[in-house]
């Protein structure tokens, strides 16, 4: 509703736009035509109050830690607790990677977190052709049990909590989590941690998929039930926007197709006959903070404003940790540039901000060499060291949603909701996610958004410091990053021997029981546990399953 | 034959077991763009699968794109297929995150430029034109 | 460049892979070597059986085409794959996607995948879609599949190149049943129903065979339907089978040979009329012949019918002009 008062207001500016800014811009125009954010979307002059005429303070807004927590998740904020500080490290063997995972947690770390190599992120196994050239290169070689056992020898795994960035395996990965705490005699209700598990984005952008869509989905569902009544700790999905973003989409697409993308799995976990608010506080979000920062800060704003909705008036949660989307960001590993490195710092602690002044839970920012290799100590630290600043020194955790009411800041955190349910209409005449995952309607959006985005840049509609503007030679070395062939080695003798030395007979067992299961409807995780515990691989897992599932043939789009 | 029918042909191709296609469909766009027949192999290419749909298609250019970091043992291996299929005359370069100490052993065994993360896709057309007319 | 057209086919009819590709790179771009090779190695050809896979755009042609080859593969039998995509008509740019489908046969010595941009230049896309056919041929492979998009609207006209004819649909489509009446139907030997774990696979069914009609058979031959999940591989073997009787029918009935004047007649027609248009647009001489002529006309110094006259006769008797 448009008041007097405000009616008022937009006389006003037209009586501002016709005397005062048309003399200056008849003597001097603007810099450019159209102003643009780094998803391409247009900006105003101008924000007033009557862009935010519609605004509900208590419908829209209303307070930290209350519905439809806009302004935050929790009452405090900040004030109460920072952020967490979650940096995110692991390379080579299970014995290289055992060995970094205690010198953590001789330092007070309480949280790890574990990144795969391809192979195993595939559903390979170390001796696999398509395995060679990559083992241990880009995380942890991951074959067998007898590799898990090795990963967390010495760590008590009902003390610590695990995040495992996995997805197309990740009911293998937490069986083989589940079963490694077995043998140290903690059981399942007692660990908690993390998996990726979120498979719809990999169709959607990281394209780490190994089975279709819809057996994809019930294994999901099959972990939500399983995880409820068996490992009550897990958080069973972290959905993630992450990689759609730096796939290329725009900040609107990845807030839209994440959103989406969790309300498809409640759906799914509804649908099996999971009551929402038994496993909904146990989703949570991963989020990427690119540079445009107050499109950044209005995305996640909004994204907390939309999930609450949603979760509340379409699969009527009651529950208060149903409502909330928490989340994790990491600064945009894309916008990294390798000429003039060290500006990349500076770009990194933009996106921090935007991050912090969203209301993130945890935060994860780049050093400035992260897009290439494995970052130098001095990058990593300083890359921490901008998060400490950002906490301690700018001021900027000093009070809650700072923004909160800025014409400009609401206006767009409006826009960008009101665009989300444009795409949640699309999505839905589509036939909902998974179909249009199979149509390639996710796929074309992102890669049609990652091409304008690089024409632009090439038209230099968008300066790119350092790329496309203020050039000098100044360019990142990218260094080699060794991985001793002595990796290899020892991750291929190790499944050899392992393949030797259990029971195969009953393995073999074991897998055409999988697979009846995987033929019908049965939960498939306590089969998987079973073969995991005699030491069946990740690779033998995953091909039993692919018999029956095929593997999944993507749409061509370019 | 007719300057217009004369078309270039390039093989984009992913070996490595990353999902990482961002970059090699945003070339692969340009490169239809500009005019050129762009072959895509698709995600996860061994470098026998390379190499034989390099020889059937007999294209002018293969581009290779990787970022998984196993380019020093896949890119060797594609190279010499090409040798042992006698198609090591086609214009073979490639993209992705190659570290300096890898560009010379990779440049002296065939791979006549590397075109590190940034590069307008301009350019790699310029070069492709440049080289192959 | 020269290029020693004598070696390759010599080559080319040792099974040389690499030869074979050169040569389908000079039929593309329509050049003479190419047409004298063909003419070396058209004794070689005609044992293949020429298999045209054809439907709408994503239908699953090449999902398909793979599940065909492992077929044709277990009973030992060679492939050649031609699989025909659009070009951009602005810029002559073109994404080929459908080898990525096949890709585990990329690596087989008995497959041989080939794709083409349609190019769109003058008729030389069918052109040159007969001559790669005849070099696969002429390489021993014993089946030959030709993937184009659509049907009747495709610059590439399946039927004068393939003797069976699988002409595939989908659920769900809106197209259909006004395409199926415009006579699309006539060009389908067997008609095959893709992605059949959909919603509405059975209508589909049903719709075709209506429209189908009562003389589907009136020919000798069913114009089987079948239903198939590419995906899965579901009702391939089913397919092949009836790919495979197709083919006997053809044989048995004597069929094979209204077929074949079918095809030669139109390739005959292709090669005669293009050669001509492509004299008349892509020959320098002759074109300024042509534009001469089209001025005489504009300025009425002579009449269209008498301009036409000249143009052929320069075109079989060349002359100074
Ligand atoms: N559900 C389902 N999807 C299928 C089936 N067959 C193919 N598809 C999917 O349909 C999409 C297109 O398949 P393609 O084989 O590339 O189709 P095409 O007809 O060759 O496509 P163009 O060459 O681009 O015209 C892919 O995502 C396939 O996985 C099927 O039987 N069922
Ligand atoms: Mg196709």
């Amino acid at each position: 509703m448009v008041t007097k008062e405000k009616m008022d207001i937009s006389q006003q500016k037209r009586d501002w736009e016709n005397n005062t800014l048309k003399k200056t811009l008849d003597k001097s125009p603007e810099r450019r035509e159209r102003f643009i954010t780094t998803s391409s979307r247009p900006i105003a002059r101008l924000y007033t109050p009557t862009d935010i005429a519609n605004l509900d303070y208590d419908r829209d807004l209303s307070f930290p830690g209350q519905y439809p927590y806009t302004r935050g998740v929790y009452p405090t904020m900040y004030r109460g607790r920072l952020w967490t500080m979650r940096m995110f490290a692991g390379f080579g063997t299970a014995e290289q990677t055992n060995e970094r995972y205690r010198y953590l947690l001789e330092q007070g770390q309480t949280g790890l977190s574990v990144a795969f190599h391809l192979p195993t992120i595939q559903g390979l196994d170390s001796d696999d052709p398509m395995a060679t050239g990559e083992i241990g290169v880009c995380g942890v070689a991951i074959d067998s049990l007898a590799d898990m056992e090795i990963l967390f020898s010495g760590i008590p795994l009902d003390k610590v909590t695990t995040s495992m960035t996995i997805n197309a395996p990740a009911a293998i990965l937490l069986c083989l989590y589940i079963a490694a705490a077995e043998k140290q005699g903690v059981s399942s209700t007692q660990i908690g941690g993390t998996i990726q598990n979120d498979i719809l984005k990999e169709y959607q952008a990281q394209k780490t998929w190994i089975f279709p869509p819809d057996p994809s989905m019930r294994i999901i569902t099959n972990i939500l039930e399983f995880c409820t009544k068996k490992v009550p700790r897990w958080n069973t999905i972290s959905i993630s926007g992450y990689h759609i973003r730096e796939a290329g989409s725009t900040a609107v697409q990845e807030l839209a197709f994440t959103l989406a993308n969790g309300l498809t799995y409640v759906q799914a976990g509804v649908d099996a006959g999971l009551a929402v608010d038994d496993f909904a506080p146990r989703l949570s979000f991963f989020f990427d903070s690119h540079l445009d920062l107050f499109e950044e800060i209005a995305k996640f704003r909004a994204a907390r404003r939309i999930w609450a909705r949603e979760i509340r008036e379409r699969f009527n949660a009651e529950k208060r940790g149903s409502y909330l989307l928490r989340f994790h960001t990491q600064t945009a590993g894309v916008s990294l540039t390798a000429q003039q490195p060290e500006n990349n710092i500076i770009r990194t602690t933009l996106q921090a901000l935007a991050a912090v002044l969203g209301g993130t839970q945890s935060l994860h920012t780049n050093s400035m060499d992260e897009a290439w290799a494995l970052p130098t100590e001095k990058a990593a630290t300083i890359a921490l060291r901008t998060q400490q600043i950002l906490a301690h020194e700018s001021g900027v955790a000093n009070t809650i949603d700072p923004l909160g009411g800025a014409y400009f800041v609401e206006a767009l955190t409006d826009e960008m909701e009101e665009e989300v349910y444009k795409y949640f209409d699309r999505i839905e005449k589509l036939g909902g996610v998974v179909e249009a995952i199979k149509k390639g309607f996710f796929q074309r959006e992102i890669s049609d958004s990652a091409f304008r985005y690089q024409r632009e840049t090439e038209e230099k509609e968008r300066i790119i410091v350092g790329v496309n503007e203020y050039l000098t030679d100044d360019r990142l070395e990218i260094p080699v990053l060794k991985i001793d062939p002595e990796v290899e080695k020892t991750q291929l003798a190790r499944l050899q021997r392992t393949r030797k030395s259990r029971n195969n007979n009953k393995v073999e067992q074991l897998l055409n029981r999988l697979q009846k299961a995987a033929e019908g409807t049965e939960n498939l995780l306590p089969h998987i546990l079973a073969a995991v515990r005699e030491y069946a691989t990740v690779g033998e897992v995953c091909n039993a399953l692919r018999d029956v599932y095929g593997e999944y043939q993507e749409p061509i789009i370019f | 034959m007719t300057e217009s029918e004369r078309k270039i042909r390039v093989l984009v191709a992913k070996p490595g077991l990353d999902g990482h296609d961002r970059g090699a469909k945003v070339v692969a766009r340009a490169l239809r763009d500009a005019g050129f027949e762009v072959i895509y192999t698709g995600l996860r290419q061994t470098p026998e699968q390379v190499a034989e749909a390099a020889l059937q298609e007999d294209v002018d250019v293969i581009g290779l794109s990787i970022l998984s970091g196993a380019h020093m043992r896949l890119f060797p291996e594609i190279m010499k297929l090409l040798k042992e299929k006698g198609i090591d005359d086609v214009l073979v370069i490639a993209g992705g995150i190659i570290p300096e100490e890898d560009i010379k052993p990779l440049k002296k065994m065939g791979i006549k430029a590397i075109f590190g993360p940034g590069t307008p896709t301009t350019e790699i057309v310029e070069y492709i034109r440049k080289k192959i007319r | 460049m020269t290029i020693d057209t004598n070696q390759l086919v010599k080559e080319l009819l040792k099974g040389n892979r690499r030869a074979a590709a050169r040569l389908m790179t000079l039929a593309e771009s329509m050049s003479p070597e190419a047409h004298a090779a063909i003419k070396q190695l058209y004794p070689h050809t005609g044992s293949a059986h020429i298999i045209g896979v054809t439907g709408p755009p994503g239908s699953g042609k090449s999902t398909l085409v793979d599940k065909i080859i492992k077929e044709y593969r277990d009973q030992g039998k060679t492939v050649g794959v031609v699989a025909v995509d659009p070009s951009s008509p602005f810029t002559g740019g073109a994404l080929l996607g459908d080898r990525i489908r096949m890709s585990r046969f990329s690596t087989d010595p008995g497959v041989f995948i080939r794709s083409m941009g349609s190019r769109g230049s003058l008729g030389g896309l069918a052109w040159a879609t007969y001559d790669i056919v005849h070099i696969l041929d002429a390489l021993g492979k014993d089946i030959i599949i030709v993937e184009t998009v659509g049907a009747g609207q495709a610059e590439v006209n399946i039927i004068q190149i393939a003797e069976t004819i699988v002409l595939l649909s989908i659920p769900g489509l809106g197209d259909d049943i006004q395409t199926i009446k415009a006579g699309v139907m006539e060009i389908g030997d067997i008609f095959a129903i893709n992605k059949a774990d959909l919603d509405g696979a059975d209508r589909r069914y049903a719709e075709l065979e209506m429209a189908l009609g009562l003389d589907r058979t009136s020919d000798g031959w069913e114009h089987p339907i079948i239903k198939v999940i590419a995906t899965t591989g579901e009702g391939v073997e089913e397919l092949v089978k009836a790919i495979q009787q197709h083919h006997e029918y053809l044989v048995t009935s004597g069929k094979i040979k209204q077929n074949q004047e079918r095809r030669f007649c139109a390739q005959l027609e292709t090669i005669v009329e293009h050669s001509f248009m492509r004299k008349l647009f892509v020959d320098p001489e002759e074109r300024k012949l042509f534009q001469k002529l089209v001025q005489e006309v504009c300025e009425r110094k002579t009449d269209p019918y008498t301009a036409a006259e000249r143009l052929i006769l320069q075109l079989i008797q060349p002359q100074d002009t």
